[in-house]
């Protein structure tokens, strides 16, 4: 028996809807190490969010197998931390109580560990601020110190960032792989910008649309802290760049120079 | 000092109509434009309460009076809140109960409370139950609509943080429902007063309706006057002290206050 933290084989999910359904997913085999960085890429409707939201349990309804730690997913859980592309914060709630939820801040234990996500997340002198007064990158990561709290085995991230602007973005990015690399959680990461997924990842998962299927994976050996302007990185993202044009030839029938 | 006056202006200005009223009647009452029997002066209904006051008459009619206030709104009210909860929450609860709780409220009170008094005499019971009946309907319909209101993102949170029933009432519905509560319960404190000065006028031997409508038959328009006063002025204070205690509560809540 083979021991990846996260194993999907022949995962298939279809959307049916009035006058046909969608494949929105066919076949997806992949594997996750423990304290990998995966980002999972591709051009939007090629089912890269239900995929995530299978592995955290949103969705159950599908066919084929998926388990984390040996175990199929059942159901979401705290075991499964995800990230939305908007922070979802409780709004009356004060960033230290919303990274705690329904834990109580009045617990030693939990209190020290939140006093230490605000550190690890930099939101220092933030703890009694109320969501509507963070920026849209600190209210990102209280949702991470959020999910981080409950020591979850894979940490789902769906465009966490989409909705940044782009200086924030790579100061997100940045400060993502300072908390990876303190806490070793394993990261699966769906984004459609490619900087990123190169910048993040362990390997990079191309999936191609209409239906849903692994294209390539592409391995990321570049030492961090990476360097978006050097020639090893632009190598590769040129690589990932034409594996998408490849994707969009066969799903357009004319060349990607869109992307 | 300068920071006191700013902060009690606004309430300076809400006096400015009242008080105008106030001297513009007692102005035309001393020039004898106004009858004396139907519109006694200010200065004499305020003659009349100081003499009730020092009488002792006036704090034992008010005690009751806000006996039974409180009295009724707690039941009605909390019924209210329960009810709200258990519909919001369940779909089926709400198929099976909203219709007849929609009969129920769109019964006039004047109907009821005869039926009441048959039942329960005119004691204490069919007072306490008719304020309840109207502080319960405010609160049913506003808890509904708060939950209802409730953002359907965060509930996926909840599920993604494992929360169950209990944390998902407690810590998501009933907080995110919390605007609509304290509209609700505004509303719910102003019916239980009106719905006592009915109770109180239609058949009692206490309370302050019951002073009005004595004096009404003796002929003392100055003390039907008092009586009308303190409804206003002690309903108004109620109202006040729930809006104090909203804007507290709600410090976390970004909408729009007007410009």
């Amino acid at each position: 028996m083979t021991t990846h933290l996260l194993e999907i084989e022949n995962l298939s999910k279809r959307f049916e809807r009035q006058g046909g359904g969608v494949q929105a997913l066919q076949n997806i085999r992949l594997q996750a190490e423990e304290g990998e960085f995966l980002t999972v890429i591709g051009p939007s409707g090629c089912g890269k969010s239900t995929l995530l939201r299978i592995v955290a349990g949103l969705d159950a309804d599908y066919e084929g197998e998926v388990r984390l730690a040996g175990g199929r997913i059942a159901g979401p859980g705290i075991d499964k931390g995800f990230i939305f592309q908007e922070p979802r914060l409780f709004p009356w709630l004060t960033v230290e109580k919303n990274i705690a939820a329904d834990l109580s801040l009045r617990d030693k234990a939990t209190r020290r560990r939140v006093s230490e996500l605000i550190e690890l997340v930099k939101l220092n002198g933030f703890e009694k601020a109320y969501p509507r007064e963070l920026s849209g990158g600190m209210a990102q990561r209280v949702a991470i110190a959020r999910a981080l709290l409950r020591n979850p085995r894979v940490l789902l991230l769906d465009e966490p960032f989409g909705a940044l602007d782009a200086f924030t973005r790579a100061h997100m990015q940045e400060a993502l792989l300072d908390i990876w690399q303190t806490n070793r959680t394993t990261m699966i990461f769906v984004t459609h910008d490619i900087d990123e997924a190169v910048f993040l990842a362990n390997r990079v998962v191309i999936l191609k649309p209409r239906p849903g299927e692994i294209s390539s994976i592409v391995p990321v050996t570049l030492p961090y802290p990476r360097k978006k302007t050097t020639p090893v990185f632009q190598d590769l993202r040129l690589r990932v760049l034409s594996e998408f044009e490849k994707i969009e030839e066969v799903a357009w029938g004319e060349s990607g120079a869109g992307i | 000092m300068n920071g006191r006056i700013r902060t009690l202006r606004p309430a300076l200005v809400g006096l400015i109509v009242p008080v105008s009223i106030l001297v513009a009647w007692q102005l035309l009452g001393n020039a004898g434009v106004i009858s004396q029997l139907l519109f006694p002066n200010p200065s004499a209904i305020w003659q009349d309460f100081w003499r009730l006051l020092q009488g002792g008459e006036l704090a034992s009619h008010l005690r009751i009076s806000v006996l039974r206030a409180l009295g009724g709104f707690a039941l009605g009210g909390g019924l209210g809140i329960a009810a709200g909860l258990l519909v919001g929450l369940f779909r089926g609860i709400e198929r099976t109960l909203d219709p007849t709780m929609q009969m129920i409220r769109m019964i006039p009170h004047l109907a009821v409370t005869a039926l009441f008094v048959l039942w329960f005499g005119i004691g204490e019971t069919s007072k306490i139950l008719l304020v309840a009946k109207g502080a319960f309907f405010p609160l049913y319909i506003n808890t509904f609509l708060g939950i209802r209101n409730a953002d359907n993102k965060l509930f996926e949170v909840s599920r993604i943080l494992g929360f169950g029933f209990v944390k998902r009432t407690f810590l998501l519905a009933l907080p995110s429902a919390l605007p609509n509560l304290f509209l609700g319960i505004r509303l719910s404190l102003g019916v239980a007063w009106l719905s006592l000065a009915v109770a109180e006028l239609l058949g009692s031997t206490e309370g302050i309706g019951y002073l009005m409508m004595d004096a009404r038959m003796l002929g003392r328009t100055s003390t039907v006057f008092v009586g009308i006063a303190l409804f206003a002025v002690i309903g108004k204070a109620a109202d006040s002290l729930v809006l104090a205690i909203e804007r507290r509560a709600l410090r976390w809540n970004a909408t729009y206050k007007g410009q």
